[in-house]
Formats: C-alpha cells, sequence, structure tokens
C-alpha cells in the first residue's frame, strides 16, 4: 500500500497537500486541471519534489527520504524518457544496470521485453530514426525490465494521436498487470482514466485528494473538477 | 626523437639534470642563443677548451636579461651574463649582482675601453637603413626636414629605440625636444621590437628603418643583395656596445673568469660578424668578413658615459613622449 | 557535490595561480607604487581602444550573423570555418597579414596609387581599431551566429504564419534574442583588447597607443618597478570584472558552441533587397578576413619550401605543448562546465586568465618557482598553464550550454534510473558532449599553437615553440623563412583547429 501521511509538497513557492492511500496493485488516474500539480505529485512520490512535511510509505517502509532509484518506482516523463544517442537495447539495458555492464542473462531479458513490446529487431537503431509509437514502446520497454512495484507516468503519450495512445494504454494496462505493479498515471483526458483505471486522484486547489471511484467521480463532479471538464463532460 | 622523449619527460616529470662535468650557466638574450645566432658555434668551441658543459639560457632582449637576473637576485643560478649594453651596464652595476673581472684585451672599439666589471664582446653604429637611391638625408636634422618615412622602435621596450632616443640627446642636447617634435611627421609608426620594425620596413612600409650600420653586411653576404644602405649623419652615430660580465653569486668562478677570457679570443670573435651582424670587440686575426669593408664608417662616434646614462635616460623620454604624444 | 567538486577544485587553483601570480609580484615589490600620468593615459588610451574595439566588432557581427543564419549557399561551412582563423593566428603574423593589405605598400595603396590617389593611413587610433575588429569579429559573429540559432525554428514558422516581414521579426525575434547575447559577446572581446600590446603599438602609430600592458612592459623592463606592474595589472583585471559584472545583470547564458550547419527558411528575408544585403555583408566580410590570410599565404610559400630543419623541429615542440594544453585545458573546461551548471559565477572565474597581464603571470609563476628549482626546466609546463588559462574562457563557452541542456534534459531520467556519477559521465554526458569538446579541443590547441605567451621570457635554446621560432627568424634577419615559418604555423593552426572539430562530430549524434 502506498500511503501519503499528511503530506506538504513544495516546488519553488507552489505547495500542494496530500493525505492518501493507494491499495497495492491498483491503477489509479491523477486528474486535474492544468497547474493544479499533478507533475508535482508524481514528481513527489518519485523523488524529484521536496516534501517538506509528512511520509510517503510503502508497505509500511518509509520512501520519502530515499533518492529517485532507491524508491520502488519506475517513471516515465512527458519528454526525455531516454538517451537519443543511445542504441534502443542500451536504454532498455539502463533499467536493468545503470552502469550497462549487461550479463548474457540481463541482454536476453532485454531482447525479451523488447519483442513483448512488438520491437523485435530494433535493438541496435537510436531512438531518433523511430516513430512517436516505437519511442513509447521503448520507454515502456524499460520500464518492463525494472520491474519495479509502481508505476508513474506522467503523460508521457500526450504527443501521441487517439488511436495509437489507446494502443499504448492497453500495452501498459498488459504490463502491469504482468508485474503486479502499482500504477499512477496523469492524465488530462478522462477517457484515459476511463480506459485502464478503476480509481482516479484529483488534483486541484492546492490539494490531491481521492482516491474515487472513476466511473462515480465521472459521473458527478466536484466542482473544480467540473470546471476543468466543461464541454468534455 | 631522442630529443623529442627528453621533451616529454621534461613535461611530464622534472628531470634534474645530474652532470658530472661541471656546468657554466650564461644568461643571454634570446636572438644570441637561437640556430642563427652566435650560441651554437660559441658552445661547441667553449666546450672544446673547458671540459665543462656550457649552458645557455634566453632571455627576451638585454633589458629582459637584467630584470631576469634581478629577479631572482642573489639565488641565480646564471655564472656569465651576456648581453647587456652600454646604456644598461650603470643599473647593472648598482644592483651588486656582478662581480669585478680581470679580464684583458686590445680592443678594436672606437672609444677607449677600461671597466673593472663588465667585458664588451661586440659593439655597432645605430643607423638609418634605407633602399639605395630612395630617400637618403645626411642628418637626423635634414631627416626630420624632410618627408621621408621612417619606421622606429619604442625606446621603452627596445634597445635600438633606446639607442635613438641617447643618440638624439647626445647630438642635441637640450634641443632635443625640438628635433622630435619635428620627426614626428616623418614616423610613421613606432614598433614593440626592431623584428617589427625590420620586417615592416622590408615589405615597404616606410623608407627607412632605425637599425645598424652592419644591417647592409647581412644582405649583401647572406642574400647577395647589394640593394640596402646605412646613412651616414653629420652629427655622428651613437654606438651600442654589448658586454658581457660575472655573476657576483657564481658558484664556477673560475670557469666564469675563463669563459670572459674566451669572449674576447678570435674563438668567440670570429662567430660574431656573420651571426649577431655586428663588430667584434677585438678583430680577429683573419680580420674581418668580405662585405664589412663596404659598410659606412661614421666620423664621429658618439656614446654617453654609463653613469650619466641612466639619469638622462628618464629625461630624455619625457622628452620623446611628451613630442610624439601630441 | 560530485558535479561540483572538481570543477571548484579547477576554479580555486585557477584563482591560486592568477592571484597567486599577481601576490608574488607584489610581495617582491614590497607593495604596490602608485601611477604617474603616463599612467594613467595609457589607461585612457586603453579603454578607449577596447571600447571602441568590441563595440565596432560586436555591431559589425550582427548582420554577419544575420546573413550567415538565413542564408543556405555553397562554401557556407568552409566560410564559417575560415571565420576562425583571425582569431588563432599569433599576432606578429597578423599584422604583416594586415599591413600587406592595409599598410602604406599594401594592396589597397597600391590599387589607390593607379588612380593617383594617396596611401591610404593605416597607423593611429583607427589602425588599432581596425586589426582588433579583424581579430575579434570573427569571434563575435561565432557568438551571435549561435544566438541565432538558438532560436527554436518553430518561432520563425510562426512568424511566417502571421505574415511578420523582416521588421518585426527583428523587433519580436532577433532584439531580445541579441540582448541576452550580445554583452557576453562585448565583455569577452573587450577583455582581449584591453591586454593588447604589440597590436597596439605597431598600428597606433606611436606613444599616443600606449596601452596598460606596454606600461606594464614598460614598469617591469625599463624601470624594474615591480609594485607599478602589479598595480597597473591589478587595474586591468578589476576592468574586466566590472566589465563580466555588468555584462552578466544584461545577459543570460549564451555560448558560441559547434552546431552551425543549420540554417532555417526565412520566409521574411525572402525579398531581393535583403538577399542583395546578406550577399553584400558576406562578400565585403570573407574580403576583410581572407585578404590578410591571402597575403600571409603568398609571402610564406618561397620561404615553406626550404624552412630550416630547426623549425620543424620547433613545431615538434609546440605539438608536445598543444597536446598537454587540449588534454589539460578541456579536462579543466569539462569539470569546470558540470559545476557552472550550479554555480554561474564561475564562468567569471575562468575570465580571470585573459583578464590579467601576460607578462605579470609569467613574472609572477617565475617568482614561484625560483625559490625551488630552475624556472627554465619549467618552460614547457607554464607554457602550457599559460595555454590554458588563456583558452579556459572560450572552451567553457563553448561547453556550458550543451552542459546546461544535457543536465536540463537528462538528469531526472539518469536519477530516476539510479545512474552512478561514473556512468552518468560515460554514458550520458561524454558521449552528448563530444561534439562541442572536439570543438573546444580545436580552439584550444590551435590557440595553444599561435600564442607565444610566456615563453619569452624564460625559453631555453632547445624549447622553442613555433611562434618563438619565427620570432627568432624576424630577429635573424630571415624575413623570407620567417613569412614560411608563419605559413607553417598558420596552417598548423588551422588543421589542429579542422582535426579536433571534425574528430569530436564523426559518428557523433546529438
Amino acid at each position: 500500500m502506498l500511503t501519503l501521511d499528511k503530506v506538504l509538497i513544495k516546488n519553488g513557492d507552489f505547495r500542494l497537500k496530500a493525505d492518501m492511500l493507494i491499495p497495492r496493485g491498483a491503477s489509479v488516474a491523477v486528474i486535474g486541471p492544468s497547474g493544479g500539480g499533478k507533475s508535482t505529485l508524481l514528481g513527489a512520490i518519485a523523488g524529484f519534489n521536496e516534501v517538506a512535511e509528512g511520509s510517503i510509505t510503502w508497505n509500511g517502509a518509509v520512501i520519502s527520504d530515499l533518492p529517485p532509484h532507491k524508491r520502488p518506482m519506475a517513471i516515465l516523463f512527458q519528454d526525455n524518457n531516454f538517451f537519443p544517442h543511445l542504441t534502443v537495447a542500451q536504454n532498455v539495458g539502463l533499467g536493468l544496470d545503470p552502469s550497462l555492464k549487461l550479463t548474457v542473462a540481463q541482454r536476453r531479458l532485454v531482447s525479451a521485453a523488447l519483442e513483448k513490446t512488438g520491437l523485435h529487431g530494433y535493438e541496435e537503431r537510436k531512438p531518433g530514426s523511430l516513430s512517436g509509437g516505437q519511442q513509447g514502446r521503448v520507454a515502456l520497454a524499460r520500464v518492463l525490465v525494472q520491474q519495479r512495484e509502481i508505476i508513474l507516468l506522467d503523460e508521457p503519450f500526450a504527443a501521441l494521436g487517439p488511436a495509437l495512445k489507446t494502443e499504448m494504454l492497453t500495452l501498459v494496462q498488459d504490463l502491469t498487470r504482468e508485474i503486479g505493479a502499482t500504477l499512477l498515471m496523469v492524465s488530462h483526458e478522462p477517457e484515459d482514466a476511463r480506459l485502464i483505471c478503476e480509481q482516479t486522484v484529483l488534483v486541484a486547489e492546492g490539494a490531491a485528494t481521492g482516491p474515487f471511484d472513476t466511473a462515480k467521480l465521472l459521473a458527478d463532479p466536484p466542482q473544480p473538477l467540473r470546471e476543468y471538464l466543461g464541454a468534455n463532460r | 626523437m631522442m630529443k623529442h622523449l627528453t621533451l616529454v619527460t621534461g613535461l611530464v616529470a622534472a628531470t634534474s639534470a645530474v652532470a658530472e662535468t661541471p656546468v657554466l650557466n650564461v644568461y643571454t638574450y634570446d636572438s644570441f642563443v637561437s640556430d642563427w645566432g652566435p650560441g651554437p658555434a660559441v658552445e661547441e668551441a667553449f666546450e672544446k677548451v673547458c671540459g665543462c658543459d656550457l649552458q645557455f639560457t634566453g632571455a627576451g632582449d638585454g633589458a629582459a636579461l637584467l630584470a631576469r637576473l634581478k629577479l631572482e637576485g642573489a639565488r641565480t643560478e646564471a655564472d656569465v651574463v651576456l648581453g647587456l649594453d652600454t646604456s644598461l651596464i650603470g643599473a647593472a652595476r648598482e644592483s651588486g649582482l656582478f662581480a669585478p673581472a680581470s679580464v684583458s684585451a686590445d680592443y678594436t672599439l672606437p672609444v677607449a675601453w677600461s671597466d673593472d666589471m663588465f667585458v664588451p664582446f661586440d659593439w655597432g653604429y645605430f643607423a638609418f637603413v634605407g633602399n639605395k637611391g630612395g630617400k637618403s638625408p645626411s642628418s637626423i636634422a635634414e631627416l626630420a626636414a624632410s618627408d621621408a618615412k621612417i619606421i622606429i622602435q619604442d625606446p621603452r621596450s627596445s634597445t635600438p629605440g633606446l639607442g635613438l632616443l641617447m643618440w638624439v640627446k647626445a647630438a642635441y642636447g637640450d634641443d632635443a625636444p625640438q628635433i622630435w617634435a619635428d620627426l614626428s611627421d616623418n614616423i610613421v609608426t613606432v614598433t614593440k621590437g626592431w623584428s617589427e620594425a625590420y620586417g615592416l620596413f622590408l615589405e615597404g612600409e616606410a623608407d627607412l628603418v632605425l637599425s645598424y650600420t652592419t644591417s647592409p653586411a647581412y644582405h649583401l653576404i647572406a642574400e647577395e643583395d647589394d640593394s640596402k644602405q646605412a646613412l651616414p649623419f653629420t652629427e655622428g652615430h651613437y654606438m651600442q656596445i654589448e658586454v658581457a660580465g660575472k655573476a657576483a653569486a657564481t658558484d664556477q668562478p673560475e670557469l666564469a673568469d675563463q669563459f670572459l677570457q674566451f669572449v674576447v679570443s678570435d674563438a668567440f670573435q670570429q662567430v660574431i660578424p656573420t651571426t649577431n651582424w655586428m663588430y667584434p670587440a677585438v678583430t680577429p686575426a683573419a680580420g674581418l668578413p668580405e662585405g664589412f669593408d663596404t659598410l659606412i664608417q661614421p666620423e664621429k662616434s658618439l656614446l654617453i658615459a654609463s653613469d650619466q646614462a641612466d639619469a638622462l635616460r628618464d629625461v630624455a623620454l619625457g622628452e620623446w613622449l611628451a613630442a610624439l604624444s601630441k | 557535490m560530485r558535479q561540483v567538486a572538481p570543477g571548484l577544485l579547477v576554479a580555486t587553483l585557477i584563482a591560486a595561480i592568477v592571484l597567486g601570480a599577481l601576490s608574488a609580484v607584489l610581495w617582491r615589490a614590497g607593495g604596490g607604487s602608485g601611477l604617474g600620468p603616463a599612467d594613467i593615459a595609457a589607461l585612457k588610451f586603453t579603454l578607449v581602444q577596447s571600447v571602441l574595439s568590441s563595440v565596432i566588432s560586436c555591431v559589425l557581427a550582427i548582420p554577419v550573423a544575420r546573413a550567415l543564419a538565413r542564408r543556405a549557399f555553397v562554401g557556407r561551412g568552409l566560410l564559417i570555418t575560415l571565420l576562425g582563423a583571425p582569431f588563432i593566428l599569433p599576432v606578429i603574423v597578423a599584422v604583416l597579414g594586415l599591413t600587406a593589405v592595409f599598410g602604406r605598400a599594401g594592396v589597397i595603396s597600391a590599387a589607390l596609387g593607379w588612380f593617383g590617389l594617396p596611401p591610404v593611413q593605416i597607423y593611429g587610433l583607427h589602425g588599432v581599431v581596425l586589426a582588433h575588429v579583424f581579430f575579434n569579429l570573427p569571434l563575435a559573429t561565432r557568438i551571435l551566429l549561435q544566438g541565432w540559432l538558438s532560436i527554436p525554428s518553430e518561432r520563425f514558422r510562426l512568424a511566417a504564419s502571421l505574415g511578420m516581414g523582416a521588421g518585426p521579426v527583428a523587433r519580436v525575434l532577433e532584439y531580445p534574442m541579441l540582448r541576452s547575447f550580445l554583452p557576453g559577446a562585448l565583455v569577452i572581446v573587450f577583455a582581449l583588447c584591453l591586454s593588447s600590446f604589440a597590436v597596439a603599438l605597431t598600428l597606433g602609430g606611436g606613444p599616443r597607443a600606449t596601452t596598460v600592458e606596454l606600461a606594464i612592459y614598460e614598469a617591469f623592463l625599463f624601470d624594474f618597478d615591480l609594485g607599478r606592474a602589479a598595480v597597473l595589472a591589478s587595474v586591468q583585471m578589476g576592468l574586466v570584472v566590472l566589465a563580466a559584472i555588468a555584462a552578466l545583470r544584461w545577459s543570460g547564458a549564451e555560448g558560441f558552441g559547434a552546431g552551425m550547419d543549420r540554417t532555417i527558411r526565412r520566409r521574411d528575408a525572402e525579398t531581393p533587397l535583403l538577399k542583395a544585403q546578406d550577399f553584400l555583408v558576406l562578400l565585403g566580410v570573407t574580403l576583410f578576413l581572407v585578404l590578410p590570410l591571402l597575403m600571409i599565404l603568398l609571402r610564406g610559400l618561397p620561404g615553406l619550401m626550404d624552412l630550416p630543419g630547426t623549425v620543424w623541429a620547433s613545431l615538434q615542440t609546440s605539438a608536445i605543448v598543444v597536446f598537454f594544453s587540449i588534454i589539460i585545458g578541456v579536462g579543466a573546461s569539462f569539470v569546470l562546465a558540470m559545476a557552472a551548471v550550479r554555480l554561474g559565477w564561475l564562468e567569471g572565474v575562468a575570465l580571470l586568465g585573459i583578464a590579467t597581464s601576460p607578462m605579470v603571470i609569467g613574472t609572477g609563476l617565475f617568482l614561484m618557482i625560483h625559490p625551488f628549482d630552475a624556472p627554465s626546466r619549467y618552460t614547457l609546463h607554464v607554457t602550457v598553464a599559460a595555454n590554458v588559462l588563456m583558452a579556459l574562457p572560450f572552451s567553457l563557452r563553448v561547453m556550458l550550454p550543451k552542459m546546461r541542456e544535457i543536465y536540463n534534459n537528462y538528469n531526472r531520467l539518469a536519477m530516476s534510473l539510479g545512474l552512478s556519477h561514473g556512468a552518468w559521465i560515460r554514458l550520458v554526458l561524454w558521449p552528448r558532449m563530444r561534439r562541442v569538446t572536439g570543438f573546444a579541443a580545436g580552439l584550444t590547441g590551435a590557440l595553444s599553437m599561435g600564442d607565444l605567451g610566456v615563453i619569452a621570457l624564460f625559453a631555453s635554446p632547445d624549447q622553442a615553440t613555433l611562434p618563438l621560432q619565427v620570432l627568432r627568424l624576424m630577429g635573424a634577419y630571415r624575413m623570407e623563412d620567417a613569412a614560411g615559418a608563419a605559413l607553417l604555423l598558420m596552417c598548423a593552426s588551422l588543421a589542429i583547429f579542422w582535426l579536433f572539430d571534425r574528430g569530436g562530430r564523426v559518428d557523433a549524434d546529438t
């Protein structure tokens, strides 16, 4: 269980309060108005933003004072999710060994992950020569080999078209199930949330609240969410 | 290849010279030690007779040489300093860094030489050098009144530049400021050193350049080009006498004395004319090289005594600056 | 901590060498001594010529950089490489090249002569400024060109879609960019002109053109007044520091890195008038920069055929100096750039190297070594140190923007993956920095090749570098050999620059 216990996050002048429990294995969407603090929340969980008060625990152990890579999670950002000068296989391999000295067994794991994400044969290509969808798959293949208990997605597929994005999200759902991981996914599209997340956290007006049942929340949104959703509803 | 490796080692770790033979350290100006200067031949000749290792260290020009010695003070490694000139002797003596030397020779200098500390090794006259058939005024005054274009050196950074300053002062005394004022429209530019000035002159930037009466000898002997001439001036020509001296802090006093005596010997003196392009202080037995007989012989030699030179130098520089800064 | 510690160490070393050298001179002098009216006059002239030179260089660089940024043409890459040439030329070679074009017996005067006109008068304040513009216009152009390339192409696309002409584009896009890039260019050119000596004197036409650096030389060699030399050097350093602070207040981060081979289609500039304007600007600057280089080539060719063997030996010595200067200089610059990503003021420390009189640094180092060992044994060490100090501000400026970009883009990813410091450098920094590092290495190498530096102060006969050998040849009347050696020097500088710049680009993904 991921617990945010009376947490206050500081990011420059910006402050965000969060106090919530996220069950293990859940798939949770994080939605809210633009600038509301969705990325800040994920950043704090991943270890990039300072937790000024309170603590974050995972299965009872405090993780909010660990450096990012010591936390039991993999994160995908909006952009810069791979190093463009390294090959696809190297980028994925970084998830297994950050100094990239891979054993034969680890190399096999990389190939398997690439096969699973539909990138078989692309091992030696550079990410820059791939399409947007394929680039997303490279990032997901790395998440797959990382085998972390929590997966954080900060809108890595925002630039993709609707069909491609749905494809990616389905892939995310498959991978999450395979690893048995807990998923937190920032989204500004209620449809994305409906697609793969039973639960939703709302980030607005300086506080993160939830998780709520996604279907119920979207059926009867509270005031700030209503304003944000507007015509989308 | 060996030299190459030595240099690398020298960079990576400072190697300390281990010498079984005694080492004589001679500080001199840079052009003396260059491959085209007297250095290599002098080193070979002296090492044949001394049973020692003669090591040259080059430092800019004469002024830089003295500054270098003053910086090092009593802890200097120098045994002999070679290449100060008459305008620096006063300051050198005052520094207390030199020891008396007893060298005797039949100097063929145009002036009588008696100095218990410094041994002259070559000399020359400053002169304006130009192309034959070009502008040829016969005196400084005539030059100043003419429209001839000249390039000179800055007295603050160059020996010939300082030489011209003293030349005008020696010839004109209190009228020097007026001469400089008249000269100012003739001066194309003032350079940092002799090389820049002579280079610009050869490029055709001016009719005349301040150099030495011996300069045409280079072109004649080394390039078989007789188109250059030095102009004889009726005021007389200022002299430059270059000297060597023994460092007071030397740890090889006998060797240093031996070298100073060597300096006035034929082996050293015969190298000078065609490497340093100056007159030897003692004309060697074989005489001067062919070509030197074509050089002009000034009727009058000008030289300000070294004990007055220092005081006069500052006055003359002030006048020069004032006249040319207008 | 590991990101900044090596850089802080390097910065401390730089400060220790520069300030240590200055203090050593002051200490030896037993304190500073006052400045006379002649020094004040030198200070005034230095300020006037430096301000004029830097302002004119930078103002002229604006149309040149703009033309290069918005025009694609055959030979553009070559022109940009040639732009680097004057900057890395040894001063004495460049001065002879310039006089061969602009002098009384130069090409232009000869041309005027055919029409019965008097020769050009190059000697004077305008000659000094002309020479400094020749040296620094290319540098300023490269800095500003980098500025133009830093404007995202999407902005120009947007401007085109809005139908903005050249005027509005200049106001909306180019002016704000210039505001952040010009001050940096001004300061670095100003610092370079401030310590100019031989150029200012030779082309200045007389003692009117006395610079602070000459005053230092005079204080040191003519009067042996070390105190005055140190005070003058401090004043000079103070001026650069003031200028740097002023520039930092005005500008943001900038640089003039590699990656000049991108042009953006600029619809706002596709009018015949603007095309003609850019063509003329580029033609003018090409002639201005290439003619003197051409003259150096022509004068040097006859002597190049049979250069004395010692010239080749000195080329070897220079190559060794260059090799170590590159290794140390680029390494120092790399770790300094890493640290400067967090601590921006470190770039100011790097400026100390060109803000201080080489004469005083050389003398100070001499005084620091002398109590322990014979300084002449360290001639090449000191030369390397001086070269590194001199090249550091430039190589840092090349590397820093790219370093910032890498940290901004990839540091989070590396942290989330748990890349160790070593893996971060090996897997990310080095491959992504390789291209600019090659450029910085080329620049450092070429500058080290061409600089006479402090070697003239304490050289031993067998340790002459090529620039010193050129000077020695000239001192021995051998002007033709000197011209040949100078040409060799120019070619060697350009070859080093080209080699490293290319080497960095091969197979580099950025």
